[in-house]
């Protein structure tokens, strides 16, 4: 499958948007890692951000951020959401509720617990009528989801936004399922090239041979190893690099999602 | 989009294991519901229950999977796979399974059972093959020994129709021939009391489009289909069952309400029909996801009626079932599937008294009746939409 990258948002410790990061990813700046501060998405207006999930924020941030470079209307494009855990606040809050003799759960509670519930937040501020795909793949997350998402581009023809998110559970889950930091990507994904593109993939899914490409930075492979969604890493560190290099992410029982990338502008 | 066939499905519900049963209880318009007895659960609602499910199976860590299990067993379905691994490669082959909930059950739980001070779980609760929501993928894939992608859905209400839409483009974009689609999701108390605390559980059994309904009942419920191109023989094939579309949308609106006027169900359903290559008047039925609570019932008879009139055929079969919640779009594809079979349009247990502000036509009583081309509705939380057509091989 081949597709084209039009516009990437990047919210993690450290990671403040793409276009701040880019220098990092690339090893040109030597990476700190630091507290992560979600930044106000246009799409959320402040009485709304008050009451929003946080893993509606963080995806509202990426995904605007990515729509945005890509000057693309997400009105009218599809989605494609990937997260191991979802909100794992929201869910931990229903646990506890339930191990209560009352058992009375909060009903807005309850349905922000659904997996696609991020989806949904995006659907209605961006009021777009596009489907949007819910995806988990517990460490392989980030993988199925630029399967799924290069494979509506190419099978449908159409450009499509790919969303990347995970965060730490509260305890005691946390014990059970550590994930490290806060992470989320965003990919615009569109199946020709336009004036936006930045880079050209080439996905493929491989059995054998391919051993992860890693960070070589100590502590952005800390977060790589601990994160799902910033398994993404080595492939944004190429994209941040502008070079033209193969990155292969770790899907499950051994195989790889290897991409090829080749960087389609000049580098700025 | 290319047309695939379902060489083969599953299913288990509270109607029954396997498709005679399923069969049998939907000709006989034979509800699965029954007043709510389950786990520690004391609400005045009803359930579609499954028996024997929490008897503990080795290796399989949670409800849900021991359901996802027991579907795969029935009606030979796993060795109809099986035929498919040794013709593609299990390499070849993906799985694209669906939950809602997945193995929450055993965290609620193992939260009840927290060590006291440190607050810690159970050492036996294992997270990533029970509350993960990639947990019924995982476990698909590894009891059917196949090696495509793989992946959980998880969009509500409308995940397992959307499963096929996943697989058809995966198949397209050459990633597998083949896949193995479906899904489970069982009864937990995050569900139950849930829908409690929204309002929205019926204290009688659900009663889709009567004037009197009053919101939904949970079922729980597992089914999968094997998902392929059609080889020559079963392109000619009648008995031969194929997805001919899928519509997808949003409907922009709310979390938990779907829109008023049932916009995102209509384009779900016009896109189904764009993606097929037919118009309205080519679809003989229509399984809705007439889930029986006001708004529900009342948008989607909207969308219909602007969409196709008031002279298809159209019922809900929830009253049956329950609302399988995340297995409702793979149950109903199946039911659907059977009608197109059997050559009937399932009554609709429970509903008494049709609500006359409800313009469909709608099936309250078993009966036979064309059905070359029928669709089939599932609509979620996040206003997630999916329709899906299902028709015979010509």
């Amino acid at each position: 499958m081949q597709v084209y990258v039009e516009g990437i948002g990047l919210c993690g410790p450290g990671l403040a948007g793409w276009e701040a990061s880019r220098t990092l990813l690339a090893g040109v700046r030597p990476y700190v890692s630091m507290p992560v501060v979600v930044p106000a998405s246009a799409l959320l207006p402040a009485n709304e951000r008050r009451r929003m999930i946080m893993t509606g924020k963080l995806t509202m941030a990426v995904g605007s951020e990515a729509f945005f470079h890509a000057g693309r209307d997400a009105a009218v494009t599809p989605t494609v959401f990937t997260s191991s855990g979802g909100d794992g606040d929201t869910v931990h809050q229903i646990l506890e509720e339930l191990a209560t003799p009352e058992r009375e759960v909060s009903p807005t509670r309850f349905h922000n617990s659904v997996h696609n519930a991020p989806a949904g937040y995006w659907s209605i501020a961006t009021r777009s009528h596009e489907p949007t795909t819910a995806l988990c793949g517990h460490d392989a997350s980030f993988a199925a989801g630029l399967l799924e998402a290069a494979a509506q581009a190419t099978a449908e023809s159409r450009p499509v936004a790919l969303i990347a998110y995970d965060l730490p559970y509260p305890e005691p889950l946390n014990a059970v399922r550590p994930i490290v930091s806060l992470f989320a990507t965003a990919l615009i994904l569109s199946p020709a090239a336009t004036d936006h593109s930045l880079a050209r993939l080439t996905i493929a899914l491989r059995r054998d041979g391919a051993t992860p490409t890693l960070m070589p930075d100590a502590a952005l492979e800390e977060l790589r190893g601990g994160n799902p969604a910033a398994r993404s890493l080595p492939l944004l560190a190429v994209l941040a690099r502008h070079a033209a290099e193969t990155v292969a992410l770790e899907h499950l029982g051994g195989k790889h999602v290897v991409v090829a990338v080749a960087p389609t502008t000049a580098a700025t | 989009m290319q047309p695939l066939v379902l060489s083969d499905f599953s299913i288990v519900s509270s109607l029954g294991a396997g498709r005679e049963a399923t069969l049998a209880a939907l000709q006989a318009g034979r509800s699965g519901l029954v007043p709510c007895g389950f786990e520690t659960v004391k609400l005045p609602t009803y359930v579609g229950e499954i028996a024997g499910l929490d008897e503990p199976v080795a290796g399989v860590a949670c409800r849900n999977s021991r359901l996802a299990r027991r579907a795969l067993e029935q009606d030979g379905f796993a060795e109809r796979v099986a035929q498919a691994r040794a013709k593609y490669g299990p390499h070849r082959i993906g799985v694209f399974a669906g939950t809602s909930t997945s193995g929450i059950l055993e965290s609620e739980l193992a939260y009840r059972r927290r060590n006291s001070p440190s607050g810690k779980l159970p050492p036996d609760f294992d997270y990533a093959k029970s509350h993960n929501t990639f947990s019924v993928a995982g476990f698909v894939a590894e009891h059917l020994g196949l090696d495509g992608p793989a992946v959980a859905l998880s969009s509500a209400c409308a995940t397992t129709a959307k499963v096929f839409g996943a697989a058809a483009r995966m198949i397209a974009a050459g990633l597998c021939d083949a896949a193995v689609v479906g899904g489970a999701d069982t009864l937990c108390l995050t569900t139950l009391y849930g829908f409690h605390a929204l309002n929205l559980l019926s204290t009688v059994p659900c009663r889709p489009f009567d004037r009197e309904r009053d919101g939904i009942s949970i079922g729980e419920a597992a089914g999968f289909a094997l998902l392929e191109k059609p080889d020559a023989r079963q392109a000619q094939d009648v008995n031969a069952v194929m997805l001919l579309g899928v519509g997808e949308s949003n409907d922009a609106h709310h979390m938990s309400t779907p829109h008023p006027e049932g916009v995102g169900a209509r384009l779900a359903m016009e896109r189904a029909l764009a993606a097929a290559g037919l118009a309205a008047e080519d679809i003989d039925y229509i399984n809705l996801h007439g889930t029986a609570t006001q708004a529900g019932d009342a948008s989607e008879d909207i969308a219909v009626v602007g969409l196709f009139g008031v002279e298809t055929p159209v019922s809900s079969t929830k009253g049956l079932t329950g609302h399988t919640l995340g297995a409702a779009g793979i149950v109903e594809t199946i039911i659907s599937s059977l009608s197109l079979l059997h050559g009937f349009w399932p009554g609709s247990a429970n509903t008494k008294n049709l609500d006359t502000a409800l313009r469909s036509r709608y099936v309250v009583e078993t009966q036979n009746g064309r059905t070359d081309r029928v669709m089939s509705n599932s609509f979620g939380f996040g206003g997630s939409n999916c329709s899906l057509i299902l028709g015979r091989a010509s």
